[in-house]
């Protein structure tokens, strides 16, 4: 079996190691987060949600996902 | 029948001058309810990560559908222009939001607003094509300020947040009434449901209430309170109140006296 890499990123202020070469859009599915009630940022920047799945993720890439909580 | 007495604010029209923060509740469930009761049609949200790890913690959306009532995404918590505008465009991203509540903090005892960061981030924003509510000082120069930066409504605050205390300074507030024709919404420390009957009465155009609710013994009650405070302030306001005297006026005729 092909050995899988894995890249070191930062997802919501923790680090975390994922497989290489995958997308932003990959991501958002493997959290099994829903892509209509979330937002997302990649090293500081808004990314279109269209454009995620053209998006692949990079060793030490910064994410930022973020949803609407209760708050006043 | 009275006519219809809607809230316009960025030309969109809502039945409720009351609107509701979503922070500080027991739960969720609680939340929703309270939401309910009050009749508000906008509600406060803040912007924060998603939870990685337990992703089963429940979604606000699931609680309260943004189709039926309107999302406010407010920049709590935010000290900066940099951190607001940058919370700001992340909620645009979230559903294309574009009313929004700004609210950039000065000092974290207080939790007063820094004016200059919030003109800064109100002129930015405004440009940008959001339509900024601005939580503000109880200063008149400011809100002319916000007003001439392109701030959509001008949401004064009525004392610190979630102190409770009411709102200190009546002249302020009609002074800035005097001045503008935008939404004048109080927010921030109003305590209870009389609170916010004294801020209609004064001429605002709404209410902006969470702790008061959120924290009182009984969530609920003070939800439909509140509900019930802002629309007797406003028919108060609306029907010119007597002019006030020293000396006592009967109520009861002289004439046919015995």
């Amino acid at each position: 079996m092909k050995k899988v890499n894995k890249i070191k990123i930062r997802l919501n202020g923790k680090y975390i190691r994922i497989q290489e070469k995958i997308t932003l859009f990959n991501l958002i599915k493997i959290l099994k987060l829903p892509i209509k009630k979330v937002a997302i940022e990649l090293n500081q920047k808004i990314v279109n949600k269209k454009s995620l799945v053209k998006i692949k993720i990079k060793k030490n890439d910064k994410i930022e996902i973020v949803h609407f909580i209760g708050g006043g | 029948m009275t006519k219809l007495d809607n809230l316009l604010i960025a030309k969109k029209k809502f039945k409720s001058r009351l609107i509701v923060g979503t922070g500080k509740y027991k739960n969720m469930s609680e939340c929703a309810k309270a939401v309910k009761l009050s009749g508000a049609e906008i509600v406060t949200v803040a912007v924060r990560r998603v939870n990685i790890t337990d992703k089963k913690k429940p979604l606000l959306m699931d609680y309260i559908d943004p189709k039926k009532i309107t999302y406010l995404p407010n920049t709590a918590g935010c000290f900066t222009s940099e951190e607001a505008l940058r919370t700001l465009r992340l909620a645009r991203e979230i559903g294309g939001w574009k009313l929004v509540k700004l609210e950039v903090l000065g000092d974290k005892k207080t939790l007063f607003p820094d004016m200059l960061e919030t003109l800064k981030s109100t002129e930015v924003l405004s440009k940008e094509g959001f339509k900024v509510m601005v939580y503000c000082n109880d200063d008149p120069l400011f809100a002319k300020r916000l007003e001439n930066v392109g701030a959509c409504a001008i949401m004064p605050l009525a004392a610190p947040i979630g102190s409770g205390l009411g709102i200190q300074n009546k002249t302020n507030i009609k002074i800035i009434r005097s001045q503008t024709n935008l939404p004048l919404i109080i927010d921030a420390g109003l305590g209870q449901a009389s609170d916010a009957t004294v801020a209609m009465e004064l001429g605002c155009d709404g209410v902006l209430v969470n702790t008061a609710i959120a924290k009182a013994k009984d969530p609920l009650k003070m939800a439909i309170a509140m509900k019930h405070a802002v629309l007797s302030g406003r028919q108060s306001y609306l029907s010119g109140r007597i002019a006030k005297s020293i000396y006592g006026s009967a109520s009861s005729p002289i004439k046919g006296k015995i």
